[in-house]
């Protein structure tokens, strides 16, 4: 039954709790006001993380290093194959090393415009202020960040900003972060203040009187469902735009946690925001399983272009110059093949759907490193992007060296997430979110280089100290039994799930319905919505949801390894957010960043923001699967930077 | 294109486990070599069969999760190419194709091609970390780091932990993926200070779990980020120098 969207209901107004006083000093202030535990104490504390990567084992690291006894789940064989190994271009920081006038005001400015007005000004800030800490840490830890002949750190830059600021490790950065976190994290497991329970997946989590007290995991391995109390649940288990089915993600990225933490009374703010990253290798067939990303590092040199004739059928290099349209360069003069994400993709959008797409299938543009080869010779441009070039080789079996590469926009991060305040907890309290599963930090579109950034800053700098202040006066407060009834009931919801699934016995697989449902999400919900389609996708959704509890077919069972189960639960959530981000995009009347509403843009094609009607974060209360959800606002206040138009010409 | 796939199937860790052999007879020299289990496995679905169970996730060469022996080589036949990066037009129509799980005593069989790389873990906890506290590290640049220091503890650093090197060694060792892991943080000042107890202690720990290191350098061959079996000479070197003091 599709929900009925012409009447939502509104709840009470959402509190960010942010403290008052001058934005510069907030966060330090702040640090003094909070409640602390004393060190002694710490170890009487139990803390749950779920999720290893750079934010789950930054966190989960700092804590136990604090003294807190840490339990960690992962779903992986190890915590070193989180999906935050993939980011490849770079990290940001406010370093200013390169003296062009970087400053922590500054990368503050740049992600708040670069969000669309959608972000809260005092995370933005802290955020910026402490990604200075987060590059000493890294390199303090041995994490091998490009150099100059000096020895001191290189910079490069990135999109939506004129200032170089950020840091790397060839294209491998996010690996080398990741590793560093890990590291960290593998040395309070050898200490004994962090235990480690990998190949386990967290099913849902237990909320008593109103409080998260504990987790229901599953080995999967085994099978074997355990319940696991805590004085505090920290989620950190990334985004969701697998939900599209193709995705850069990586295959077992999912929404489980937060969907399900979702369901037991955690608000899901901003589900529509999803980033689609403009330097995606296009896919090729039907079978695709994924789609991978270049880095965005690459459109520091590399040139973008169309023909400007449609249907040219001739070889990229047979194609002079004046006969090319460099449409960034051309369109907006002063970020060029920079400008941020949303604009690059939905410009490249605008030239495939125009007729002007090259490629076997024409669905992509070209990124051309032939200047850039003429200008810094080929020895250069492979000390810079040579494993990316490789890495396209491989994939396409085409020479980036020689013919300029194929791109094309995919689903990327997720910028919606639960509702977290200040203090990163969500509206349950005890239940804390952090890194991409939070919906924080990055407004209505993310900037290159700062998710690594934010997934470190919660994890090493910011939750390790705000979860203090909510332990605190819970000093003596005994765990909540696993034998409580809410574990018993949350267990037996849980197993009855996996029944389910099961022993439906129907006809088609799982990545069947999650191919169906991408397709409705990317036509329907993708680059660009109208009230329309959005309705379409809202009739389609439930529909093709109750076919898959009646026809999906998962062989094997409960005992033993069994991906196809452990991809049933995850695409049964899909289903039910994907009508979550399209009841949320259909709200939203209004186009800003990476939510663009064909029926709101300006004259010459650039998203329209309605500040007057949709200054807030909009945070949904589930209502049970079917049923019009409940929204809540969180005014946003800009006192700091001025809401204008975004111009990147 | 048509196969023929000769694939190693095992329902659990305690059974014993055979080849199954499968025709595929729609694969394009587009999909990905995973891509293509995954047109199988669909097939196998619809036919009531179980999907054979294999490890992979970003199917970008990166997290390390893929791996198996295609036709007796670990993650197949191209040089420097995880098995999520090697992609069917590498092969002909009508190829036969053998796929098995690593093998190795230190990377016991937990179902099908999936195998448990755990003790790679227990290694990295005895001591593959630089022991610094979370908001006591000095300014970035206050130790230069010489460029080519930074670089060649780049070369190390890129390991993926897939362990292609110890499914490819004759006698299961370990040495490459430990010296890549002590060698990067060694190499580096902000790891010198704990370098030859960080050696000692990773070493000890690899031979609780891995065989030896004969020098066939097959581990090189295989890898697919090319690391060098020079790092394995570098931490032999460091664990000389660590023996030889801790006698003193």
């Amino acid at each position: 039954m599709a929900i009925d969207t012409s009447n939502l209901t509104t709840g009470g107004a959402l509190d960010g709790k942010v403290p008052q006083g001058d934005l510069a000093s907030l966060w330090t202030d702040h640090q003094f006001d909070m409640k602390l535990v004393n060190p002694n104490n710490k170890r009487k504390f139990e803390v749950i993380v779920i999720g290893t990567g750079l934010a789950g084992a930054s966190a989960a690291a700092t804590m136990g290093e604090l003294g807190y006894n840490v339990t960690v789940f992962t779903f992986h064989d190890s915590p070193r194959r989180a999906h935050s190994i993939a980011a490849q271009g770079g990290i940001n920081a406010a370093k200013n090393y390169q003296n062009d006038g970087d400053s922590i005001y500054r990368l503050f400015y740049d992600t708040v415009k670069g969000g669309d007005y959608c972000s809260r000004e005092a995370n933005v800030y802290r955020l910026a202020e402490v990604s200075l800490e987060i590059i000493d840490q890294a390199v303090a830890q041995g994490v091998p960040f490009a150099r100059e002949y000096g020895g001191l750190l290189a910079n490069r830059s990135f999109g939506g900003a004129q200032v170089s600021r950020t840091f790397y490790a060839r294209g491998q950065t996010g690996q080398q972060l990741l590793l560093g976190a890990y590291q960290a994290l593998a040395r309070q497991i050898d200490a004994g203040k962090v235990t480690l329970h990998n190949r386990t997946e967290l099913l849902d989590i237990v909320v008593v009187d109103g409080r998260a007290v504990g987790v229901v995991v599953r080995d999967l391995l085994t099978g074997e469902i355990t319940s696991h109390s805590a004085h505090a649940v920290v989620l950190a288990t990334g985004g969701y735009s697998n939900a599209f089915y193709l995705s850069t993600n990586a295959m077992k990225c999912n929404a489980t946690a937060i969907w399900r933490a979702h369901r037991r009374g955690a608000y899901f703010a901003n589900p529509c925001f999803t980033q689609i990253h403009p330097t995606a290798i296009p896919p090729s067939e039907e079978f695709q399983s994924k789609l991978t990303l270049m880095s965005e590092s690459l459109r520091n040199d590399g040139r973008i272009w169309v023909p400007r004739e449609a249907d040219d059928g001739r070889a990229p290099r047979d194609i002079p110059s004046d006969e090319r349209y460099y449409y960034l360069e051309e369109r907006y003069p002063a970020f060029g093949n920079l400008v941020p994400r949303d604009v690059a993709s939905r410009n490249a959008k605008e030239r495939v759907d125009a007729g002007y797409g090259v490629g076997p299938r024409e669905n992509g543009v070209y990124l051309d490193f032939a200047d850039a080869i003429e200008r810094l010779g080929t020895d250069a441009i492979t000390e810079k992007y040579g494993n990316l070039f490789e890495m396209y080789e491989r994939i396409t079996g085409e020479d980036p060296y020689k013919v300029p590469m194929r791109i094309y926009p995919a689903p990327h991060y997720t910028m919606g997430g639960l509702w977290v305040d200040y203090h990163l907890m969500s509206n349950v309290p005890g239940l804390f979110v952090i890194g991409e599963a939070n919906f924080s930090d990055h407004g209505a579109n993310r900037l290159g280089a700062s998710a690594l950034m934010q997934g470190l800053a919660d994890g090493y700098f910011v939750l390790p100290y705000t979860i203090g202040n909510y332990l605190a006066p819970l000093l003596g407060e005994p765990l909540v039994d696993t034998d409580h009834d809410a574990f018993t009931q949350v267990t037996k919801d849980v197993r009855g799930r996996i029944d389910h699934l099961l022993s439906v016995g129907g006809t088609r697989s799982v990545d069947w319905f999650h191919r169906e449902l991408g397709k409705i999400l990317w036509d329907y919900c993708g680059m660009s919505r109208s009230e329309e389609s959005l309705k379409k996708a809202l009739s389609e959704i439930p529909a093709l949801r109750e076919e898959f509890h009646s026809d999906v077919r998962v062989l094997g069972d409960d005992a033993s390894l069994n991906e196809s189960l452990e991809k049933a639960g995850r695409v049964s959530d899909f289903f039910e957010l994907a009508e979550l981000m399209c009841v949320d995009a259909l709200d939203r009347n209004e186009s800003c960043g990476a939510h663009f509403r064909e029926e709101y843009q300006t004259e010459d094609g650039e998203a329209r923001r309605d500040d007057e009607e949709y200054r807030y974060v909009a945070a949904w209360e589930s209502n049970g699967v079917g049923n019009a959800p409940t929204l809540h606002k969180e005014q946003l206040e800009y006192e700091h930077v001025e809401l204008v138009q975004r111009s990147y010409k | 294109m048509k196969l023929t796939l000769h694939v190693w199937r095992q329902p659990g860790p305690g059974d014993k486990g055979r080849f199954e052999t499968y025709e595929i007879d729609d694969v394009s020299e587009d999909m990905s070599f995973l891509e293509m289990l995954d047109v199988l496995n669909e097939r196998l679905i619809s036919e009531g069969t179980e999907p054979i169970q294999f490890e992979h996730d970003c199917r970008e060469g990166i997290c390390g999760s893929c791996g198996m022996m295609i036709n007796g080589q670990a993650h197949g036949p191209q040089r420097g190419t995880a098995a999520c990066q090697l992609h069917m037009r590498h092969y002909s129509d009508g190829d036969e194709i053998t796929i098995e799980p690593w093998r190795s005593a230190g990377f016991p069989v937990i179902k099908d091609l999936v195998v448990d790389r755990s003790a790679f873990d227990r290694i990295i906890e005895a001591g593959g970390y630089v022991s610094v506290p979370t908001g006591s590290a000095p300014d970035a640049n206050l130790i230069p780091v010489a460029k080519e220091t930074a670089e060649r503890a780049m070369d190390a650093a890129t390991c993926i932990g897939c362990g292609a090197c110890v499914a490819a060694c004759p006698n299961g060792a370990a040495q490459l993926f430990t010296a890549a892991k002590v060698s990067h943080l060694n190499m580096l000042p902000q790891g010198a200070p704990e370098r030859l107890e960080r050696v000692a202690d990773m070493v000890d720990t690899m031979e609780q779990f891995f065989g030896s290191c004969t020098n066939m350098a097959e581990c090189e061959a295989a890898c697919p980020k090319g690391i060098s079996i020079d790092f394995i000479a570098m931490m032999n070197r460091d664990y000389l120098r660590a023996k030889f003091q801790s006698r003193r």
